[in-house]
């Protein structure tokens, strides 16, 4: 065989590899993503809630997208108590006027940021929340003070559609 | 195989044999030499063959009236309890069956740790049976989301949430896993489907244990290399088949007890009430069986390192062959190795018993201390004692400790009256 045969065969060779390999690909990633949210479940996106009921002090939980939503009327006391706590104390520093725009209004993900339980309302060392699974404390920005979750509870998309509603997503 | 002849006496024996040898295999595995000094620690292998079987063939019928969906997979369940012919027996031998299972293999796995028989030339058999374990915990989470109770639906929470945990990708990850933006029913679905798949491929492995198993054959309570077919050992059928069948006996006694006696003393009451995405169990505790690596989960103040530490102690098993550095495969003839065994068995019961405890004061710092200790006896115990260690004198065959002392194979003839 001549040397010139040799290498039109390697070239042959690797490029129906590289075909192939681009084809097994092609067949794999549908595999793959028919577990990612399907159209049904994306289409479930916001939620709609009625709010003007709610006194201060009171929470109320909404499910949006399969998950809770922590919706808190807070007193003038937890306001400032959470506008008191300086930055440098925080494990997640974040202010509370970025997380309440509203400052009367708290709405965030009711879900621990360590391993996805609900945390309790009114409860820990902080006057927040507390997550009964594996012991983190929320203050009443519901931001991380104490224990293994990393992050503040996250705060999802919304907006006041009205003074009494409340569009989550 | 190759050091076996075998010729089936029948005319289509001996046709259909030429073509499949199916009647070499059975041969072997009745003939199969095996150490005739085998102890009951020893029978848990066939107890855990029956364990697999039990759990496939209840599952195999539970499946027929079990719906996977989220409205109606918890009503199924107490459908199959309450009207489905002999359910409860069937669903309570299921439940009760994985615990037996994880039992039987933790026993094991102890045993091995005891008479070294990961170490060469069985590593792979140990590798193999790591992975076993690793699929059969998955089949057990899998498997307990299903009733879609509390514990299952916020277990499954929990877990899933484990890989949120990988950096960049890991939200990503968690959101392909659940099918959606929480625990719910594509989430169910695809739990059913792999429940279902998952003890078919430890069958598959089960039989690459056993065919790695019959390679240098069974390890021994002596732990020494011996020749086979010899006098140190005895056919697989009747001596062993007969002695695994009577320790069988025993242990279907323990599963019997729970099935009939105590069927939801290993569960969560929790499980009872219908999975709410609202509300979170005040205690979430695993099943018993995976409590030391929950506690080990727990006792790391980090979520990342957390999730890491609880691997890694699993993992690290794989290495075992690796980093036991002595050559003496028993604890029988290393006396040090035998105290470290025993407080390892005590710390991962410490582990057991904090991982069920609220995660908090005392309970937290024993879980730190145990878990530390636990990659200290790998990780440093282990590597150092093969070196340091001064063992006993090993016998030369199984037969000479039985002689006192004596390799004479005259008065091996004498004394146990052999039948050749």
């Amino acid at each position: 065989m001549s040397e010139k045969n040799v290498k039109r065969r390697d070239f042959l060779f690797t490029a129906t590899y590289a075909v192939g390999a681009v084809g097994a690909a092609a067949v794999v990633w549908p595999m793959i993503d028919q577990m990612n949210p399907d159209a049904s479940v994306k289409a479930l996106a916001s939620t709609e809630v009625d709010i003007s009921s709610m006194n201060p002090g009171k929470t109320i939980t909404v499910l949006w997208r399969g998950k809770p939503v922590f919706i808190r009327r807070r007193t003038q006391e937890e306001i400032a108590e959470a506008k008191a706590v300086k930055l440098e104390d925080l494990k997640h520093p974040e202010k509370d006027e970025d997380r309440a725009k509203n400052p009367e209004w708290l709405v965030m993900l009711g879900v621990c940021t360590h391993l996805g339980c609900v945390p309790l309302d009114q409860k820990g060392d902080y006057n927040g929340w507390f997550c009964p699974c594996h012991g983190s404390h929320y203050d009443t920005s519901g931001r991380i003070r104490k224990g293994p979750a990393p992050t503040n509870m996250e705060i999802p998309e919304y907006k006041f559609v009205n003074t009494n509603t409340i569009k989550i997503g | 195989m190759s050091d076996h002849e075998y010729t089936p006496k029948s005319k289509f024996g001996k046709w259909f044999n030429d073509r499949l040898p199916l009647l070499t295999l059975a041969s072997h595995l009745t003939d199969y030499p095996t150490p005739k000094n085998l102890n009951y620690w020893w029978t848990f292998g066939g107890i855990l063959t029956f364990c697999l079987i039990t759990q496939i063939v209840t599952g195999l019928v539970l499946a027929m009236h079990y719906i996977a969906h989220a409205d109606m997979a918890f009503d199924s369940v107490e459908h199959i309890m309450r009207n489905v012919n002999y359910g409860w027996l069937i669903r309570y031998i299921h439940a009760n069956g994985a615990s037996m299972f994880f039992l039987a293999v933790y026993i094991h796995i102890f045993r091995s740790l005891f008479y070294g028989s990961y170490k060469s030339p069985r590593e792979i058999i140990w590798i193999i049976g790591i992975i076993i374990y690793l699929l059969m915990m998955a089949a057990a989470f899998l498997g307990y989301v299903l009733p879609w109770g509390q514990m299952s639906f916020w277990g499954a929470t929990v877990i899933t949430n484990l890989f949120s945990a990988i950096p960049l990708v890991g939200e990503g990850i968690v959101t392909w896993l659940w099918g959606g933006y929480s625990v719910d029913n594509p989430t169910l679905t695809r739990f059913f489907t792999l429940h279902y798949l998952i003890p078919f491929l430890i069958l598959g492995l089960v039989v690459l244990h056993i065919w790695a198993l019959h390679v240098p054959g069974n390890n021994n309570p002596v732990g020494i290399d011996i020749k086979k077919p010899s006098k140190d050992t005895v056919p697989f059928h009747p001596y062993i088949v007969i002695k695994d069948g009577f320790a069988l006996l025993m242990f279907m006694i323990v599963f019997a007890f729970f099935v009939f006696y105590t069927p939801n003393i290993l569960g969560h009451a929790d499980n009872y009430i219908e999975a709410n995405p609202l509300v979170t169990p005040a205690h979430i505790v695993p099943e018993w069986y995976l409590l030391p690596f929950y506690a080990i989960l727990r006792s790391v103040p980090d979520k990342l390192l957390g999730v890491v530490a609880m691997l890694s102690a699993i993992l690290i098993l794989a290495a075992l062959p690796w980093l036991d550095t002595s050559k003496i495969r028993s604890a029988v003839f290393r006396p040090l190795y035998r105290q470290f065994y025993w407080i390892l068995v005590a710390d991962v019961l410490i582990l057991g018993y904090v991982g069920a405890m609220p995660a908090e004061g005392l309970y937290l710092l024993v879980a730190r201390v145990a878990t530390a200790y636990y990659f200290l006896h790998f990780l440093v115990v282990l590597p150092i004692l093969g070196y340091k260690e001064k063992t006993l004198p090993v016998p030369l065959s199984i037969t000479e400790p039985v002689l006192g002392g004596s390799p004479n194979l005259a008065l091996a003839k004498n004394k146990e009256n052999f039948k050749d």
